[in-house]
């Protein structure tokens, strides 16, 4: 059996549920998260790639690189707000963050 | 190849590198001289890529490197208001941010970067660059938000800002490599030939689609995907809800317009519906909570996402002269809510933020010439006549009206008049109620010359809004 293009989109579909699932389920620690947001940017990495590879078309595969750099420009930022956070309320439970409300 | 068009870019990039450094040499010594360095190279800056932009702007639409950046009418009118809007923050912010120790230059050096970004969205002619100036954007704006580092409330705002931005680009992501696997391009006028010769999986354009929806609704702010407004524009520091609440809703605009109309406008049928829905959630949901706020941060945000849904109804027309009225509601929005959160900042102190509605009770004995303009804002936000307020939701529904959609103009008149009274609930505050304390407002000369002028510039847009309107017109014919 070969690897078809349809196979690796599920795979895409697969771990983009789950990172979604991960993000609005989880309500104990914010570095779940912000792992839940790498995984979402590598799943559609993954559906850039296959969509790449298949059309013969290399486009794809440079946005991949450009959203690698971004995604880790982006964990950098979430993590320093993540010490900012634990600095001022000595906590990173989800359910904690419910300062601001109405 | 035509580097010359995107030259506001290049300097801009230099000039927020070069404040970088000059901030860090010489900002952090003894003379006081260098301590406001940033501050006025900022200005400065915006003030050159204003004539920049100006000067290099070409007679009709150009590209350059390869098609990845376009310079046209809309890049060209939306720059100057992003720069015209990011000036006024800067001036707005000064006394704000040296009162509460937060003058620094990664402040200015980060709204630089955030206009860069925002520069970038409104040229972009392909998937890439637009990715990346949002990104630039978003990611200036989660350090701007956490910036007040000792806050409890901003470090919590800026923590949801930052997810829930995170969750808006990886759904905008997903759609877009959709429609790169659907059409086999990123460059938006491919894509637009491609979904036009319909040679291609429909299914796998849709499904693309939403998720574009979804994430351009989540920048913007639209209901159901407004949950992160309310939160960030109450935690934030004013300073930078204000910016926050402005010059990005410019760029969002052109980021809505690019992707939906230029890339997709194919599938103009599939992504109207959706707009509509989202449309008439935001004006409902906006004006509705905005009723039971106190806190004018946060009934400010819902205003916005009450504005957001009007914007919309220009695309929803789907027409030239609909698009029109879009980008001058967008345009006529961020003024008057510059002023708005002006208006807060001359209220506040070191200590006290007048975040709170009853802060501005009795501002009319206190100080009756902002009262004033204050009064003329919150007239020109609740659309009476003949504040520009009003204009710019009369030309939307017009435009809505024009296609046939008499129920959606319906809908969203009538929820204007309940937004209305939360407006006017600000007026009633600042000219019926009396003072409990009496307390001068005391403000730079700067910041109150500068809120004079917005307030008097949207009297002068309510009087003669053809002006604008004309500018607008110009850009989708």
């Amino acid at each position: 059996m070969s690897l078809s293009l349809s196979h690796f989109l599920i795979l895409g579909a697969i771990l983009f549920t789950l990172s979604v699932t991960g993000i609005f389920l989880n309500r104990k620690n914010l570095i779940i998260i912000l792992m839940c947001i790498e995984l979402m940017l590598l799943s559609v990495n993954m559906n850039f790639l296959a969509f790449s590879h298949f059309a013969g078309d290399i486009a794809g595969q440079v946005f991949v690189f450009f959203i690698l750099t971004v995604a880790a420009a982006e964990a950098a930022i979430g993590l320093a707000i993540l010490v900012v956070l634990f600095r001022n309320r000595g906590t990173i439970n989800v359910a904690e963050l419910d300062d601001l409300k109405g | 190849m035509n580097y010359i068009i995107a030259t506001p870019e290049i300097f801009m990039l230099s000039m927020a590198c070069i404040v970088l450094l000059a901030d860090v040499y010489l900002g952090q010594g003894e003379k006081v001289v260098y301590r406001k360095l940033a501050y006025w190279l900022s200005l400065a800056t915006l003030v050159f890529t204003f004539i920049l932009t100006w000067k290099v702007s070409p007679a009709s639409s150009q590209n350059a490197f390869n098609g990845l950046y376009v310079s046209d009418g809309l890049s060209d009118v939306l720059k100057y208001f992003i720069y015209g809007i990011s000036f006024t923050v800067i001036i707005y912010s000064r006394e704000y941010l040296e009162e509460r120790s937060l003058f620094k230059g990664e402040y200015f050096v980060l709204i630089l970067f955030a206009v860069l970004g925002m520069m970038i969205m409104v040229s972009a002619a392909n998937f890439l660059p637009m990715y990346l100036g949002l990104e630039l954007l978003s990611l200036a704006m989660y350090a701007l938000v956490a910036m007040h580092r000792e806050s409890r409330e901003a470090s919590e705002a800026a923590m949801k800002y930052f997810v829930l931005g995170a969750i808006a680009s990886g759904m905008l992501l997903y759609g877009m490599s959709m429609i790169y696997g659907a059409t086999g391009s990123l460059n938006l006028t491919e894509i637009s030939a491609a979904v036009a010769s319909a040679q291609n999986d429909k299914m796998l354009l849709t499904f693309g689609l939403v998720f574009i929806v979804a994430g351009i609704a989540f920048k913007l702010g639209v209901a159901p995907f407004h949950m992160w407004a309310p939160d960030v524009y109450q935690g934030a520091p004013t300073a930078i809800t204000m910016f926050l609440g402005t010059a990005p809703k410019l760029a969002g605009f052109a980021l809505a317009y690019r992707l939906l109309v230029d890339g997709l406008g194919g599938l103009g049928m599939d992504w109207q519906q959706m707009l509509t829905i989202l449309a008439v959630l935001s004006i409902a949901v906006g004006n509705v909570i905005a009723l039971s706020q106190t806190n004018i941060k946060r009934m400010l945000a819902y205003s916005t996402i009450a504005h957001m849904g009007y914007m919309l109804l220009g695309l929803i027309a789907g027409t030239s002269s609909g698009y029109a009225a879009s980008l001058f509601y967008t345009i006529t929005y961020t003024i008057m809510t510059a002023g708005a959160f002006g208006i807060v900042i001359l209220n506040s102190r070191n200590g006290h933020e007048a975040d709170q509605l009853d802060d501005l009770k009795g501002l009319s004995q206190r100080s009756p010439w902002f009262a004033l303009i204050m009064l003329i804002l919150m007239f020109s936000m609740a659309g009476v006549p003949p504040f520009v307020g009003f204009w710019s939701k009369w030309f939307v529904l017009k435009e809505v009206v024009a296609v046939g959609h008499v129920w959606l103009a319906a809908v969203a008149v009538f929820f204007a008049i309940i937004g209305a009274f939360y407006y006017l609930r600000i007026i009633r505050l600042m000219y019926f109620d009396s003072v409990d304390e009496s307390v001068t407002v005391t403000a730079s000369a700067d910041l109150k010359f500068t809120l004079s002028l917005n307030g008097i510039t949207v009297l002068l847009l309510g009087i003669m809004p053809s002006a604008l309107l004309g500018i607008c017109f110009a850009v989708f014919t």
